[in-house]
């Protein structure tokens, strides 16, 4: 069994969400170390993690053969590695689910009036898919191509079976039929780069570890006292929306 | 049939900058003006509070203080022999929408432009002769001088608390302020922003490169600011959520918290929201605009609002397109190059390059949208141009206006533990100094109507025909190289420029400086309003902003916008309501 695959049968297994199990790994020094060297390592905004017990996350968007699909390729966009973790414990499939289920998914605010016609790249997005129809449609395709060549669903390929079919993806060697396969893997990398440094809020960037990694400290109120002081380094008290409402702590 | 409604004095058609500052200006002359805003009443109190604005998903990435889309967009085309297509999701610009317009989530960065731009054509003929002008490049003088807007510059630098350094103050250069800059009768009313570490070490190296730093002027308020009108604002936390967002310290000057509230105040002032205007309606003469038509949104009903005066401040695009469908004028044809509406799009452009800064600890999350250090010795006509192959240029920046996670998606498009490792070091390292470079107009580059795509009010949507030309690339690659050169001198590594696409893309982000269409000039052949922005044929309809522009600047526009819109403001006062006609 893959990595990603037991991953998944773990958190699965286990009951619980991604987000609460990513916890214990954001304390970890790596991501402190590396994103703030010279920052003291206490966080004293970090809220209280999500209570032991908390109800497991329910997609509301995508079906269990899709969200095998996603949690699997969100942990090989970025993976939990040396530096602490990844996508899919930063709840990234949460993130992408909600989107895909709200006004994101839908369209909404895009203009939506045809007709429909391949344009050149400048001209932008031009297919008649909304980005739930583009994940719905890809992801049985990318299966059927996993099946004939590995005889295994994406879910449950090798991590290394698994980067080759995504770079096929991302290089549109791998032939989706009518659907672009490049056009699949700019929204999944795009949504789940979104995911991973997006306010927890949204339920990706679970104990803000994306923002971690890189050192990006946050919703902080006020950065005045410091524009001017060029080797003081910030006290990295992570914070995000929800860290201000005490219903919210995230 | 159209519900009528009792005639006022004047309407505006958009309520941004342009809008607000009329209304505020009417409005205390005694004038009743009635602001028709498509977009929702924006609260800042409420919208814009602490924590939920820092939100950027929602406003960044989302665009959720911007345009609809869905409701209306344009089409676009790099060339007449394409089919344009809808731009079906916002990127390259992000129109705004609801109360304010894009001033409530703009940058602030605030300029005059260089007394050459208002007299681009005369002083290229006097410099380098008629041989240096492309024979497709329509450049002309605006009939408004530098000198005559300057008293307005001011005024709109007092009304939205400017901050900044003079550098050519009554013709006396200025130590640390813009030696290129125009002279100023005063000082900015503000001290400048406090400078980035970024900007400190791009200050460092183009001095000693020969060249003329100085603080980027900013509309976010360097400290606690009541302005003439009366209106207090804030000062700014440099809280790296200002472009795109609004600001919840009250710290950017915005229509919101100036010159609106001003004309609220005055009790003449009535702004209705969820109003899409559709049409200006004509008399039978042609030469009497008499009302305008537009949809409630909230009910679907159609309301005309006549009007003695018409004022179209809703933005380029919304300006041009409700000309086009009210069938005001004559449609620019780039085939003939005979027409006016239309004619003469610009947009900005950019250029610049990209390096690491690998030990210094930048705290790239902190900034401000005008947080900057510029240098002004490449822009209008400030360096010689002979032999080089373009006119105009381009202001170069070192702009510290905060780096959300999102949007700087650091790593770029690369994925897996390579790209979380490099990501993870890139993001407070990263540098980039950018040049804001002019374009200028060409005779292919202009917006009409599409024949194909509607709006959701059945009106067709505005086509946009637009590419660089070679004047545009061969500036591009002038100004990369040397921003190249700078940043090296800042001890950057990894330095990469980053000039112009062969095309332009509708798809990624780059300004919301869309100008031209209806633009200004002495010649009613070759421009739609005269310099007061006042239609040549209809003495009662003003077309008022950066659709206004005969080309784009090497800076942002919204300082000329504001100056232009007091300038005529003034104009009415002063002459136009006592004696209604042409202004001259
Ligand atoms: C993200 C961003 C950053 C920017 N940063 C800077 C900067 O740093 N410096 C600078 O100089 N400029 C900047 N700008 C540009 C600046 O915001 C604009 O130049 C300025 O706001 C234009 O003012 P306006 O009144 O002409 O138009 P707008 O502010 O666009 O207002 C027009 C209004 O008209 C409304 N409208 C349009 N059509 C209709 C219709 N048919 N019926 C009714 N209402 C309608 C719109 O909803 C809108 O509210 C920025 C813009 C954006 C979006
Ligand atoms: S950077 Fe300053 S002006 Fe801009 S939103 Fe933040 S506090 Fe307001």
């Amino acid at each position: 069994m893959s990595d990603a695959n037991e991953r998944r049968k773990f958190l699965k297994g286990l009951g619980l969400a991604a987000v609460s199990l990513g916890i214990g790994s954001v304390a970890e020094p790596p991501v402190e170390a590396q994103a703030q060297p010279a920052a003291p390592p206490a966080m004293p905004a970090m809220p209280a993690a999500t209570p032991a017990g908390a109800s497991p996350y329910t997609y509301v968007f995508f079906n269990s053969t899709e969200s095998a699909f996603v949690e699997a390729a969100v942990a090989r966009l970025i993976p939990k590695d040396d530096l602490g973790p990844g996508a899919l414990e930063a709840g990234v499939a949460y993130y992408i689910d909600g989107q895909l289920a709200g006004w994101y998914g839908e369209a909404g605010r895009w203009y939506w009036q045809g007709p429909w016609q391949q344009g050149t790249p400048q001209q932008g997005y031009q297919l008649p898919l909304k980005p739930s129809e583009v994940y719905r449609a890809a992801i049985p395709l990318i299966n059927d191509y996993t099946q004939k060549q590995f005889k295994a669903d994406f879910a449950d390929l090798s991590a290394a079976q698994q980067d080759t079919v995504l770079s096929g993806l991302e290089k549109g060697d791998i032939d989706l039929g009518r659907l672009p396969a490049r056009t699949f893997f700019a929204f999944l990398l795009q949504n789940t780069k979104e995911g991973f440094f997006a306010d927890p809020t949204y339920g990706g960037n679970a104990q803000m570890v994306g923002w971690k990694l890189i050192g990006y400290p946050g919703v902080q109120p006020s950065y005045s006292q410091i524009i001017e002081q060029y080797t003081t380094p910030f006290p990295m008290t992570y914070a995000s929306i929800g860290s201000y409402t005490e219903d919210n702590p995230r | 049939m159209a519900k009528k409604l009792p005639a006022v004095d004047a309407v505006m058609v958009g309520v941004g900058w342009t809008g607000g500052i009329l209304a505020a200006e009417l409005t205390r002359a005694g004038v009743s003006v009635v602001g028709l805003e498509r977009g929702p009443s924006r609260d800042s109190n409420i919208e814009f509070a602490f924590p939920h604005i820092r939100d950027e998903l929602k406003y960044g990435i989302r665009f959720g203080l911007a345009q609809d889309v869905s409701r209306d967009t344009l089409t676009f085309r790099n060339s007449a022999e394409q089919t344009a297509l809808p731009m079906r999701q916002l990127g390259s610009f992000l129109l705004g929408s609801g109360t304010g317009g894009a001033g409530a989530h703009w940058n602030g960065q605030t300029w005059r432009w260089t007394p050459y731009d208002f007299e681009i054509l005369s002083q290229t003929r006097a410099r380098y002769g008629q041989g240096a002008i492309d024979e497709d490049m329509q450049i002309q003088d605006w009939g408004v001088t530098y000198q005559q807007l300057e008293p307005f510059y001011d005024k709109f630098e007092r009304t939205a608390g400017i901050g900044g350094k003079a550098g050519n103050l009554q013709g006396k250069i200025q130590a640390g302020g813009n030696p290129f800059e125009g002279a100023r009768a005063s000082e900015y009313p503000n001290p400048p922003m406090k400078r980035s570490q970024l900007g400190d070490l791009f200050q460092t190296a183009t001095q000693s490169m020969g060249y003329h730093p100085f603080p980027g002027p900013s509309a976010n308020m360097t400290q606690a600011y009541t302005n003439p009108d009366g209106q207090s604002l804030g000062a700014c936390m440099y809280c790296g959520h200002c472009e795109r967002f609004g600001c919840d310290y009250n710290a950017k000057a915005s229509p919101n918290n100036t010159v609106l509230p001003t004309a609220m105040a005055t009790g003449k002032f009535d702004v209705r929201h969820n109003a899409n205007v559709v049409r200006v309606n004509m008399d039978s003469s042609g030469k009497r605009a008499v009302s305008v038509t537009y949809i409630d949104l909230l009910t679907g009903e159609e309301i005309e609002q006549p009007a003695d005066m018409i004022f179209l401040t809703s933005f380029t695009f919304g300006n041009v397109k409700l000309l086009l469908v009210s069938k005001i004028g004559d449609v620019y044809d780039p085939v003939t190059n005979k027409g006016t509406v239309g004619r003469n799009y610009t947009y900005q452009l950019s250029a610049g390059a990209g390096g690491t800064l690998d030990d210094k600890d930048l705290k790239v999350f902190a900034g401000a949208g005008a947080e900057s250090v510029v240098i002004d010795d490449f822009n209008g006509d400030h360096f010689d141009h002979t032999g080089l192959g373009f006119l105009h240029g381009g202001s170069i920046s070192a702009s510290s206006s905060g780096a959300r996670p999102i949007q700087s998606n650091p790593g770029g498009a690369a994925w897996g533990s390579a790209w979380k490792h490099a990501a993870a070091q890139a993001y407070n390292h990263s540098v980039g100094i950018g040049a804001q470079v002019s374009s200028l107009p060409f005779r292919s580059n202009h917006l009409d109507l599409d024949p194909t795509y509607r709006d959701a009010y059945g009106l067709p949507l505005v086509r946009m025909t637009f590419d660089y030309r070679g004047n545009e690339s061969k500036r591009s690659q002038y100004l990369t190289a040397i921003t190249t050169k700078i940043l090296t001198a800042m001890g950057a590594k990894n330095v990469v420029g980053r000039g112009l696409p062969e095309h332009y893309s509708i798809v990624p982000y780059q300004s919301t400086h869309n100008q031209g269409g209806a633009i200004m000039g002495m010649d009613p052949s070759t421009s739609v309003v005269n310099p007061y922005m006042q239609h040549h044929q209809v003495s009662n309809l003003f077309v008022v902003g950066a659709s206004s522009f005969p080309h784009n600047s090497g800076f942002n526009p919204t300082g000329t916008v504001g100056a232009m819109t007091y300038r005529l403001a003034d104009a009415l006062i002063k002459r136009y309501l006592k004696n209604p006609g042409f202004l001259t």
